[in-house]
């Protein structure tokens, strides 16, 4: 029993930490910007999609691993200047259909270019798997889970030590005011939409030797880290990686315990109960309503 | 895509002046979750298409292809259906990828009457036998009993089953759930798993916590089996695995790595082209198609391309039975299409029957040193 | 008064006239297509537009009212009017139980609730397959009413017409009563609409489950004409494509709501000859459509022609 619970943990956590960078990448764009980046999937597949090219194409994984990172990180950059800077202050659900145009240009153009096929990459640090207590665990996995939370330690530091990640925190507390101060929000939005997309990446290299790629992965990816992101309160980071984190743990045994065939609901229900009864999310913060 | 594009108008541009021609409507999942079932099906009738225009034409008139793409949504496939029919008129229709995508088109061709060859899986499409409907390519059930049948050979009585939850796996699910007890056969564990699904251990685990199983029968295609595959491995299971049709693929190889050892699949013999012996019925069509499909679009080809050109030829030859496109008659020679030999095995078509192949139509391959080979 | 129902003769005259412009069959179904989207389009744009509120699930009540016009009368023997509005109650009670809770709360939660909602109802769709055919789908008997079958595509044509014209009559009306002016005050200032005594919350539920209604009614009009389900209805995909019928039209704008539907019913049609470009043309329209109108088509163009009406 302890083998096959810890079995179910192990599978959570892995695509649990996936979810969580996803979830992470909502809420920096979102605290930077309010908007919610219906993009974000596709970031995680370019991220797996050009790895997988770039070694296809020869490159040696030092080099094809950060271009799989640069690449998307500049496409993050050129959607904020080029479809959200042009339009900031329009309405919620004008910002959320032009995420999903975004999205929708991203899967088609690798749709054409890369073709349909599934792709995968050689993990890291081979196939065999680590023994513990009766249950499995790949070496991928413990890349996965560590890099993330490197991710996730470095993104703490970068917004509570450094100018610069203090002022992306005080744009997404008060845009006015952090502009009064003399900090450049238009900067501050185009450094969370490349970071945001880099993160994704980064997350979607280091899967894609678990999960396999396609041009159409981003879609799975981008609405189970919105969920993450929600569950755990949008707008907090550390909210977004408990939310993350146990999206993919209910995900794997809900699978294991109730049902294969309803595990993919019960993420979306356990929303509606977050909602109905903290509606604030697990970290979310109490915002009052300015008249 | 482009060049095949242009390639195909100056094909029909070049021939048109000779005759009206010959309109071949199509219906595929050219993007979306299905995509890569379509790609090849389309790249399949284009390259035909070309073929038949380069040599001539079918009776004396030249092929024009008509397609459109349903994004693998089965309620788009029903308006590009009414569009074939009641816009372009054309004379016959080869596609509906998948069956919810076939089966939303069937009323609207039962109702107008064109003869339709639906390239999907499941034995809905042709159970009950619809008039106007057929599909020369393997059902479900089929597979569902072939793997059974070698299941019962090597002795085995208690199996776990574990199928996608899209359309592929859900009709093969309640197919294997009919026909199991024939076989003796017992389903101890019934699992399934999400086809954009990154991990299927959780379940997995379940199964090897369950007591008795001897085999697991996988029911799916895409990159899900090709994770199952990994995951099985990982967890140190040791049973013997059987996929159904889904997977004979050099991607699959490719994609499942070394778990995909030993591993035991369904596939029709397009997909051991290079292994089969000189005597086989099948060697030359299966030898011509892999040579035409791979020197023109420069990838391996697929069962579902293979599909695509088992019947687009069926109804060609139809035609030239006929002697005419009337559909009424085209129809009939369809129907009456014996002997055929394709990619996918021999077709007999009869009033019952609008599919025409049986059980052994597909072969039992196995993954050994990295490659397909018939199972013994 | 005529003013008010300018609009409406124009698309009445349309209505009448279509059939005999139109070539042949292909057109009177992409016409049948765009109007039903329309009545989806217009319910939901009073819960955008009037009531600023998002609805990203909005397909899963589509999805309840064909399959309730699918399964019951198939497999429960079930009258197909009776099936319609069972399906309607449905969906009406669905949207009820989860907007109460929700709509105390500011923001977009409802657009999370909603999303969650759909995804669940697809779910459940895919998964009930004794029931719903699974993923594949299964047909969908005709629409009976009096011992009269209806299963011509001109019967439907003129069916969803009249559906239409008393939709947007009643739209027009809906934003010209109090209850409408209420609506549009929510929009503008809630903590104003509340100050002048209007229940907020009370008029947020009670427009989410009419559009809700509108929904289920309108999946069940496309269950019964297609003459087949599939539970692709009711995927998120189905939900944004719905959005941005709105968004493109126009936001609170009745005839907004109208002619995105046409655009965006009709877009998929023109774009399918594009050989695998569709999917990159149909979001570099989407983002320019934003960018450069962000108020959406019709508003756009009023404004820029005189800026009368609405």
């Amino acid at each position: 029993m302890l083998a096959q619970l810890l079995q179910y943990l192990f599978s959570g956590l892995t695509i649990g930490a996936t979810y969580a960078l996803a979830a992470l990448g909502f809420t920096i764009i979102y605290n930077a910007s309010g908007v919610i980046n219906f993009a974000q999937g596709e970031f995680i597949m370019l991220g797996g999609m050009l790895a997988v090219y770039f070694t296809d194409a020869g490159l040696p994984m030092a080099v094809a691993l950060p271009l799989a990172v640069l690449i998307p990180s500049l496409a993050g950059l050129l959607m904020a200047r080029l479809t959200i800077e042009p339009i900031k202050g329009a309405e919620t659900i004008t910002l959320i259909i032009v995420t999903i145009g975004v999205s929708l240009v991203i899967r088609g153009a690798i749709q054409v270019w890369l073709g349909k096929g599934s792709h995968g990459l050689p993990a890291f640090s081979g196939d065999i798997p680590i023994r513990i207590l009766g249950a499995t665990l790949m070496p991928q996995s413990l890349w996965v889970l560590g890099v993330s939370a490197l991710l996730v330690l470095g993104l703490w530091y970068f917004f509570n030590r450094t100018l610069s990640g203090k002022a992306m925190l005080a744009t997404s507390f008060n845009r006015g005011a952090a502009e009064l101060v003399g900090i450049n929000t238009g900067r501050v939005l185009f450094i969370s939409f490349a970071m945001s997309a880099g993160i994704g990446a980064l997350g979607g290299i280091l899967v894609t030797p678990i999960t396999l790629t396609s041009f159409d992965a981003g879609v799975m990816f981008g609405l189970k880290g919105f969920v993450g992101a929600v569950v755990g309160g949008l707008g907090s980071g550390l909210g977004a990686v408990v939310g993350g984190l146990l999206v993919g743990v209910i995900e794997a045994f809900g699978a294991g315990f109730l049902s294969s065939s309803y595990k993919d609901a019960i993420p979306f229900i356990l929303i509606l109960f977050i909602l109905f009864f903290m509606p604030r999310g697990l970290f979310g913060v109490k915002v009052t309503d300015r008249v | 895509m482009t060049i095949g594009g242009i390639a195909l108008a100056i094909g029909v541009m070049s021939s048109a002046i000779a005759a009206d021609p010959i309109k071949v409507g199509s219906v595929l999942s050219v993007t979306g979750p299905a995509a890569f079932l379509g790609d090849p099906e389309l790249k399949t009738l284009q390259m035909y298409v070309d073929d038949l225009n380069n040599q001539g034409g079918l009776l004396g008139r030249p092929l024009q292809l008509v397609h459109y793409d349903d994004g693998s949504d089965a309620n788009k496939a029903n308006a590009f259906a009414k569009r074939l029919i009641e816009d372009d008129k054309v004379d016959f229709i080869v596609g509906g990828t998948t069956t919810g995508s076939t089966m939303s088109m069937v009323p609207l061709i039962e109702k107008a009457g064109v003869p339709f060859m639906s390239l999907a899986g499941a034995v809905v499409v042709v159970e009950p036998v619809k008039k106007w409907v057929f599909k020369a390519s393997t059902t479900d059930r089929i597979a569902a009993e072939r793997v059974l049948t070698d299941m019962k050979k090597h002795g085995i009585t208690k199996i776990a089953l574990l199928s996608d939850t899209a359309g592929f796996g859900q009709s093969g699910k309640a197919q294997t759930e009919l026909v199991v007890a024939k076989y003796g056969i017992t389903l101890v564990a019934n699992e399934t798993y999400g086809p954009k699904d990154t991990d299927a251990s959780p379940q997995l685990t379940k199964i090897r916590n369950t007591p008795g199983v001897e085999a697991i029968f996988v029911f799916g295609f895409g990159q899900g089996p090709a994770i199952v595959t990994k995951n099985i491995k990982q967890l140190g299971i040791t049973l013997p695995v059987y996929h159904a049709h889904g997977v004979g693929s050099e991607e699959f190889i490719k994609l499942a790595g070394p778990a995909a050892e030993g591993v035991r699949a369904l596939a029709p013999a397009l997909m051991i082209a290079d292994k089969l012996p000189n005597s086989d019925p099948q060697k030359p069509v299966v030898s011509a198609y892999v040579k035409a499909f791979e020197g023109r679009w420069k990838e391996h080809v697929s069962m579902f391309g293979g599909q695509a050109h088992d019947n687009f030829f069926i109804v060609v030859d139809a035609v030239k039975r006929a002697g005419t496109v009337d559909k009424e008659k085209v129809r009939d020679q369809i129907e009456a299409t014996k002997k055929y030999i394709g990619t996918g095995g021999e077709v007999n078509m009869t009033a019952a029957d609008h599919m025409g192949l049986d059980m052994w139509s597909l072969r039992m391959l196995e993954v050994k040193n990295g490659a397909w080979v018939e199972a013994q | 008064m005529i003013r008010r129902y300018l609009g409406l003769y124009v698309v009445a005259v349309i209505i009448a006239v279509l059939p005999f412009l139109i070539p042949n069959g292909f057109y009177l179904d992409l016409a049948i297509r765009m109007g039903i989207n329309a009545v989806i389009v217009l319910g939901l744009n009073l819960l955008i537009g009037f009531a600023g509120q998002i609805s990203m699930g909005h397909a899963g009540f589509i999805g309840i009212g064909a399959f309730a016009s699918a399964v019951l009368p198939t497999h429960f023997g079930w009258h197909p009017f009776v099936a319609l509005v069972a399906g309607a109650v449905l969906a009406g009670s669905l949207a009820a139980l989860v907007a109460r809770p929700i709509f105390r709360l500011k923001g977009h939660y409802l657009a999370m609730a909603t999303l969650g909602l759909g995804i669940i109802v697809n779910i459940v769709l895919r998964n009930e397959a004794k029931y719903t055919g699974g993923p594949d789908g299964m047909p969908v008997p005709p629409f009976t009413l009096f011992g009269f079958a209806i299963d011509s595509d001109k019967h439907w044509y003129w069916i969803v017409s009249v559906i239409l014209m008393v939709s947007v009559w009643a739209s027009i009306n809906l934003m010209n009563s109090p209850f409408g002016r209420a609506l549009r005050g929510l929009h503008g200032s809630e903590v104003a609409a509340q100050v002048v005594g209007v229940n907020v919350t009370r008029y947020k539920v009670a427009i989410f489950v009419m559009s809700a209604v509108f929904a289920s009614l309108m999946g069940s009009v496309t269950a019964h004409y297609v003459g087949f389900v599939s539970p692709s209805l009711a995927d998120f995909g189905h939900s944004i494509e719905l959005i941005t019928m709105v968004v493109v039209g126009g936001m609170a704008s009745v005839f907004g709501s109208l002619v995105g539907a046409v655009l965006l019913t009709a877009l998929p049609q023109a774009l399918a000859t594009f050989e695998g470009w569709e999917t990159v043309a149909f979001g570099v329209i989407l983002i320019l459509c934003m960018i450069f109108m962000p108020k959406g088509l019709v508003p756009t163009l009023a404004a820029r022609f005189g800026g009368r009406r609405e």
